[in-house]
């Protein structure tokens, strides 16, 4: 690493000691990127200032937040009506969560698109997956928090999941509940955990982005920087690009803050837990759906939740199921199809997951599940030997110059697109 | 297409600046750090404001205390937005006191006449003006200190019978909230 000069005395006065200053040039400023990255690739920031968001909102709201089953509902209709800005704060919490499922599953798709998963990027994908679940996690104990139906019957069918394993499942669910029901306890519990966990996915996220400088970004043709030619500084031509897609992105989370803060909720958590009546139809936030219809797609018990669970795990196995050397779909013509079956899948297990379980929408959950897993553990692997990919360029720069080969800048400038 | 466009008596582009003369670029710098200096600002204040009192407890911010069971020379604490508020129906030796006082001696003057609605009604805030001790006196058995009002023993402040500092650390007078009599036995604080 070329260690950066800096004029002001004071800065180097301070890097000389501690290497602060070259360490943010080293990954912000200078930091070589492909210079094709797509605006796909606008995701992981946004995803990490929602994380941001997500962390100030909530230590504002746990500042007039209770826990505790007889003032949570109370405080929380406090905030809405009585804390100033509290309805903002709040409004901006609850949807930031659905933003921030909206930007990882974008963010994943992504990856699975472009191959991104694929060697050396193997950690750093597994880091997205614990990302994910630690998410899933936090969201689901939010959740809980505020104390209405939805909350005390989400949690309650939630930790009856762990019913469903042999031997020890009741006991264990006695223990997550700290009783023989959700009550004051599970609350409190879960109060200290949702606190937590973002922390835990800011830790994460460190690692995740370790690997990542590793080897530095994949891209949209899958194919490795061959030298310089291939690459641009990030700052300033990431830095003006992801600020860009951040003004974006906050204009859509406005416009649900703002002008339609319930849309993505559920009426019935607005009326006080009462563990003597379950709702009628109960169902989760929109971003547990496909999982959702998963679990109520197998008849057995313990099949469903493991079917669940399982739908992420297999995520854990991707780098090692898609054999196929190529990363990008653009030279695989026929997992390119696939791919987005398998995002119409994935919109077909969400609808199905929000529909009453009986009559099609238990059909239609079978088959979306059925395909989910044929997907990963059959078609990659076989694709990975019968599909002929497409030939790949030799560099980056290649295709942008449309000059046969030569590598960039040995022979002319890039073409200004401008 | 660049070239023609320039603002008014700067410089091109890309062109260096030959002078101090601010560029077009430097405009649009400031013009960029102004609205997000702005953007900054308006989502920092709800999440400033957010810690202020919300509407609730504004709402508690005013009671209304019935005088007419306080004997004369008697003393009670009442409660008033979470801090004590002395009410002292005071003997006409005590207003004498008061009264006597010369006001160019005090730390913060006052007289006793600015400090009272009816002179036998003295009505204050019940927090020490040092460091926000609660002083000794609402009870005869306390200790009222050299001047026969309060004594604060944190950090030893005396206060009169008109709650105004005398010796002691404490730099202020007790104060004295906002408050009406809305009927001759009835007051509204706050
Ligand atoms: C809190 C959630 C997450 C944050 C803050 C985050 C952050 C980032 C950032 C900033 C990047 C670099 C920019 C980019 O390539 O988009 C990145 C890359 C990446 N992330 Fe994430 N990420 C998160 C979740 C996930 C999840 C859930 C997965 C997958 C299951 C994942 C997989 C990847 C992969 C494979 C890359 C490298 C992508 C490439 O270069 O093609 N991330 N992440
Ligand atoms: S607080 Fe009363 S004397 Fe210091």
């Amino acid at each position: 690493m070329s260690s950066p000069i800096f004029k002001s005395p004071v800065v180097r006065w301070i890097d000389h000691r501690l290497p602060i200053f070259s360490f943010m040039d080293h990954e912000l400023n200078e930091y070589p990127t492909p210079k094709n990255l797509s605006y796909w690739w606008n995701f992981g920031s946004l995803a990490g200032m929602v994380l941001v968001i997500m962390i100030i909102t909530g230590i504002v709201l746990a500042m007039h937040y209770t826990a505790h089953v007889d003032h949570a509902f109370e405080s929380v209709e406090r905030i809405m009506r009585d804390v100033n800005y509290g309805w903002l704060i709040r409004y901006i919490h609850m949807n930031g969560a659905s933003m921030f499922f909206i930007v990882v599953y974008i963010h994943t798709f992504r990856g699975l698109y472009y191959g991104s998963y694929k060697a050396p990027r193997e950690l750093l994908w597994i880091l997205g997956v614990v990302i994910l679940l630690l998410m899933m996690a936090t969201a689901f104990m939010g959740y809980v928090l505020p104390w209405g139906q939805m909350s005390f019957w989400g949690a309650t069918v939630i930790t009856n999941l762990f019913s469903a394993i042999p031997l020890v499942g009741e006991s264990i669910v006695t223990w997550l509940w700290g009783g023989f029901s959700v009550a004051n306890p599970t609350l409190n519990r879960f109060y200290a955990l949702h606190y937590l966990l973002p922390f835990v996915i800011v830790g994460v996220v460190v690692l995740h982005l370790v690997a990542l400088h590793r080897f530095g970004s994949n891209n949209p043709l899958g194919i490795d920087t061959k030298g310089p030619q291939d690459t641009i500084p990030f700052h300033p031509y990431y830095t003006v690009k992801d600020m860009f897609g951040m003004a974006v992105f906050l204009i859509v989370f406005a416009g649900f803050v703002f002008f339609a803060p319930n849309y993505l909720g559920h009426p019935d958590n607005y009326i006080p837990a009462n563990p003597l009546v379950t709702p009628a139809h109960i169902v989760p936030e929109w971003y547990f759906l496909p999982f959702y219809a998963i679990l109520r797609a197998i008849p057995d018990k313990l099949g469903g939740v493991l079917a669940m669970f399982g739908a992420i795990f297999v995520l854990f196995l991707l780098p090692w199921l898609d054999r196929s050397p190529v990363r990008s779909s653009r030279f695989r013509p026929i997992y390119k199809w696939f791919f987005w079956v398998l995002v119409a899948d994935c919109v077909l297990l969400t609808w199905a997951g929000a529909k009453p379980p009986e009559g099609i929408y238990v059909v239609l959950a079978r088959l979306g599940t059925a395909y989910y897993f044929a997907h990963f553990l059959l078609l990659l692997p076989l694709l990975s030997i019968f599909e002929t990919p497409r030939p790949r360029p030799t560099s980056i720069s290649q295709p942008v110059l449309r000059g046969g080969g030569v590598p960039a800048g040995a022979r002319a400038k890039p073409m200004e697109k401008a | 297409m660049a070239e023609s466009v320039q603002v008014g008596g700067g410089v091109g582009r890309d062109e260096k600046p030959k002078s101090d003369e601010p560029t077009r670029r430097d405009f649009l710098y400031l013009a960029t750090a102004a609205v997000g200096a702005f953007g900054v600002a308006s989502v920092a204040w709800p999440l400033i404001d957010q810690m202020n009192p919300a509407a609730d407890v504004l709402a508690l911010s005013t009671i209304e205390v019935d005088l007419s069971q306080i004997e004369v020379g008697q003393r009670v604490t009442v409660s008033w937005r979470g801090n004590p508020v002395f009410i002292d129906h005071r003997t006409p030796e005590q207003i004498e006191e008061a009264r006597a006082v010369d006001v160019a001696e005090l730390r913060d003057p006052q007289t006793d006449a600015e400090r009272v609605i009816e002179p036998e009604w003295l009505v204050v805030v019940g927090i020490c003006t040092h460091l926000g001790c609660v002083p000794l006196g609402q009870r005869p058995s306390d200790d009222r200190g050299a001047f026969g009002g309060w004594f604060c023993p944190c950090h030893g402040s005396h206060y009169d019978t008109s709650g105004r500092a005398r010796r002691g650390p404490a730099p202020l007078n007790l104060a004295v909230p906002d408050y009406e009599f809305l009927e001759p036995t009835l007051i509204r604080i706050g």
